[in-house]
């Protein structure tokens, strides 16, 4: 965008739209103000283009996602992606998570959190402008309410008109798709946490869990009040990322920016007035950036908290500026530091003129020096962090799946009483065991003491005659609870608390897993 | 909301970022208008509008004594009782097959056992603690449900029977009944008593004075073999504890063995089965028996 593009026809004429941004006056107004209607225009160009990309991927991850299956075996369900809230399982492709291995899922929301730190610092909140759930759907609202009450000006037009027939079917035609959009977003949702299709047909037959409908309800609720009536209401009021922005960006971030060294003087008419001695900048004041943004604010009152950097506006003069022969980027990603840097060339000094003359060729276009978009914003001590602290969660987080227990075992000695002393003067301690089999298939686990000698266990359903170890079936996926009797005989007993371990094994893929424990005896 | 009717313009416009302010001033501090939103602001009132509702429908407003209990009539007991009701007919399934199979059947099945001992344990903690402890490690003179050892038996119909009926219980035709004679009323002399402590000390294999326990056992044999057996092995069917083992009820010195022949001390349970009802004694059956020591 900074190399010299020849107009392949005559300048056109440029006609200017009329409007006001809604932040416009700070002025007089009331304590409480009501919302100002907002009606974008269509835009058309690269950042446009890659919205519409985005907006097809993200939707289509959302929508989609939970009808993937993915083959578990007889034992587990075959959803690829499944929160199964009932047995508290969480179930991503070939992995399974349980409660106690949750620290994957709050790795990945660190590993989130420092990615939308690492993408701000690098290209401002490109996170609202092209992935947040808001910006989507606003979006794909914004394609039904033009798709049947066209675009800008046909909307006005139907606003302002009174309430015939036609108004209402469009009205409620909107609405009504609307609505659809809101109970397919809402009925998504609820796919993740059990089984799609079942619940599909459970849904359909009213034979789904109350909270179910309840959840589709709220969703659908939310989707249609923030997507349809509220939109930019949400990004202002109700957002708080906004605010958090102005401790993400420094100098280096890209943000989308009026670049006012070379638009300023503004104005229309800029013939006459050079044949006037006046000298103009770039812009012609035409708002078509005003008209496009989904927000309705003024690029070119500076980088604000309502701006969500969508770049619609890009594409707005970029269009205009080619019609008009202009290089493009009047609006375009910069950086703090290189718009300093061109506002100082574009001045005159001591006064703080801008002054077109040090900005323009004779022909119009940008003289080369001043600087624009380069990759080398990337490449900064902030990014090379944010990156590297992601990247090693990411790996050690991949380390820890690769390298974690299917087979685990948790015990708890009995604490009242802490032992027992039996009639033929041996001492009992009671523990509670529970065994793990994370994998979704049957295992027989052999359960057993290492140390602690002469020490013996018995397991009321499992083994009549006391033994060092003895074999437990555990049910595929599933946590096995038992309560195990370790009995030492009177002339072995030790002097003392001891330490002994349980040890798990499955012979069939030798996983094993250990716990440390303590056998307690009387003091006398 | 009076200023919307004020003229605009008598508003002080700041300076620096050229908005109004809403003519509120702390110590020269002004406020900046920045308008909140319309819908906010009915979003309000509908919060106010929604708090007063709730009150008329659900208890709140204080009253001398009481509170108004709101016209939905709610109570979080309300709230529990349909929770517990809704919870038993849920295990509807599982309280009826306790009810009609046998204490072995339910301690046999796998899925039965452990509900049986989580409904046991609960009934234990409400009804036993009181005497048996917490952990039913009993105490001195309350016996210990952990261990093996089991006056009046210690398989699972041993133990429904006893819980059923009790020990000692006078309301119970059929409660478990012994009494061991009290030695010092007159049927023994002091040194006899002495010297029966020591065999049975003896028995137990503790430290004893050999003289003393070779008179003690003919006393023994002539007085106490009746019911504690030939060598001290007890009999569960009188209730007459075993005086051979490691494990005494009421302690197992000397002086504590003189004091427990010449004037005995005998414990007393209520029988269980009309407070609790027949299924609550067999969950509390298996949960005693899974204790560590069941036979």
């Amino acid at each position: 965008m900074s190399s010299v593009s020849e107009p392949t026809r005559p300048p056109q004429e440029v006609g200017r739209h009329d409007v006001e941004p809604v932040n416009a006056d700070p002025s007089d107004k009331p304590l409480y103000e009501g919302r100002k209607k907002i009606f974008p225009k269509r835009a058309n160009g690269r950042f446009r283009q890659l919205k519409w990309i985005i907006m097809a991927v993200t939707l289509g991850i959302y929508y989609l996602t939970p009808w993937l299956r993915w083959d578990r075996g007889e034992y587990a369900p075959d959803q690829a992606v499944l929160i199964d809230m009932a047995n508290r399982r969480f179930y991503f492709f070939m992995v399974e998570i349980w409660p106690q291995e949750f620290f994957f899922v709050a790795g990945l929301l660190v590993m989130a959190g420092i990615g939308l730190f690492l993408v701000t610092s690098i290209a401002g909140r490109a996170w609202c402008g092209y992935t947040c759930p808001q910006t989507v759907w606003t979006d794909l609202f914004l394609v039904i309410e033009r798709f049947i009450e066209g675009d800008r000006n046909a909307r006005i037009r139907l606003e302002d008109a009174p309430w015939t027939f036609g108004k209402i079917a469009k009205r409620v035609s909107k609405h009504a798709i609307w609505i659809v959009i809101a109970v397919a977003t809402g009925g998504a949702w609820i796919f993740y946490f059990a089984d799609a299709p079942t619940l599909a047909d459970q849904f359909i037959h009213g034979e789904a869990p109350t909270v179910a409908y309840m959840t589709v309800a709220v969703l659908t609720a939310t989707t249609y009040v923030f997507g349809g009536l509220m939109r930019e209401q949400v990004c202002i009021y109700m957002c708080p990322w906004p605010r958090i922005q102005a401790a993400m960006l420094d100098e280096e971030s890209l943000t989308v920016t009026y670049n006012d060294w070379r638009g300023e003087p503004r104005g229309r008419g800029k013939k006459r007035k050079a044949a006037a001695g006046v000298k103009t900048g770039d812009c012609v004041d035409c708002n078509a950036c005003v008209v496009v943004c989904p927000m309705g604010i003024d690029i070119r009152d500076g980088q604000q908290m309502a701006c969500i950097t969508c770049a619609l506006c890009i594409d707005a003069c970029d269009d205009v500026m080619d019609k008009l022969g202009r290089d493009r980027g009047l609006i375009s990603y910069a950086t703090l530091a290189d718009y300093n840097t061109n506002m100082a060339m574009a001045t005159e000094p001591g006064t703080g003129r801008i002054d077109p003359d040090r900005v323009h060729t004779d022909d119009g276009h940008v003289k080369e020096g001043f600087r624009n978009f380069r990759w080398a914003h990337l490449l900064r001590p902030r990014t090379f962090i944010y990156t590297g602290l992601w990247a090693a969660i990411g790996i050690a987080m991949l380390f820890a799946l690769g390298l974690r227990d299917r087979l685990e075992v948790n015990v708890l000695h009995d604490r009242n009483p802490v032992f027992t002393r039996l009639s033929d003067g041996s001492v009992q301690n009671g523990y509670t065991i529970k065994i793990l089999n994370m994998k979704p298939e049957p295992r027989t686990i052999r359960l057993g003491i290492e140390g602690l000698e002469g020490g013996t266990i018995s397991v009321n359903e499992i083994n009549d005659e006391p033994a060092r170890s003895v074999a437990v079936p555990v049910d595929p996926d599933k946590l096995r609870q038992l309560k195990v009797y370790v009995t030492v005989p009177r002339d072995q007993l030790p002097d003392e608390t001891a330490r002994f371990t349980f040890s798990v094994d499955d012979q069939t893929d030798q996983e094993h897993d250990e716990y440390r424990a303590r056998f307690e005896v009387p003091e006398d | 909301m009076s200023t919307e009717n004020r003229d605009p313009h008598d508003r002080e416009v700041d300076d620096v970022t050229g908005t109004e302010t809403t003519g509120h001033e702390w110590d020269g501090i002004k406020e900046l208008n920045t308008p909140m939103p319309r819908w906010w602001l009915w979003t309000f009132y509908a919060t106010i509008a929604f708090s007063l509702v709730y009150t008329i429908l659900y208890p709140a407003w204080p009253l001398v004594n009481t509170a108004t209990t709101g016209l939905l009539n709610w109570s979080s007991r309300g709230d529990l009782s349909v929770a517990m009701a809704a919870q038993t007919e849920a295990n509807a399934d599982r309280f009826n097959a306790i009810e009609t199979k046998s204490i072995e059947e339910i301690a046999n099945d796998d899925q039965l056992r452990p509900f049986a001992i989580a409904g046991g344990r609960a009934a234990f903690k409400v009804n036993c603690v009181q005497c048996h402890g917490a952990g039913a490690e009993g105490g001195a003179g309350y016996p210990n449900l952990n261990d093996d050892v089991w006056l009046w038996g210690g398989t699972l119909e041993a133990i429904q029977t006893t819980l059923n009926h009790g020990i000692r219980y006078e309301q119970d035709d059929d409660t478990r009944i012994s009494e061991m004679p009290a030695y010092g009323d007159g049927i023994l002399e002091n040194d006899e008593i002495r010297d029966v402590a020591w065999y049975v000390r003896k028995l137990s294999g503790q430290e004893f004075d050999a003289e003393a326990a070779e008179r003690g056992e003919v006393t023994y044999v002539d007085n106490c073999a009746a019911c504690h057996a030939d060598n001290g092995e007890g009999m569960d069917d009188l209730g007459a504890p075993a005086l051979n083992d490691a494990l005494w009820l009421y302690g197992g010195s000397h002086e504590e063995i003189v004091s427990q022949v010449r004037q005995p001390k005998h414990g007393v349970m209520p029988g269980w089965l009309d407070r609790l009802g027949d299924t609550t004694v067999k969950q509390l059956t298996v949960y005693v028996h899974s204790l560590g020591g069941g036979e």
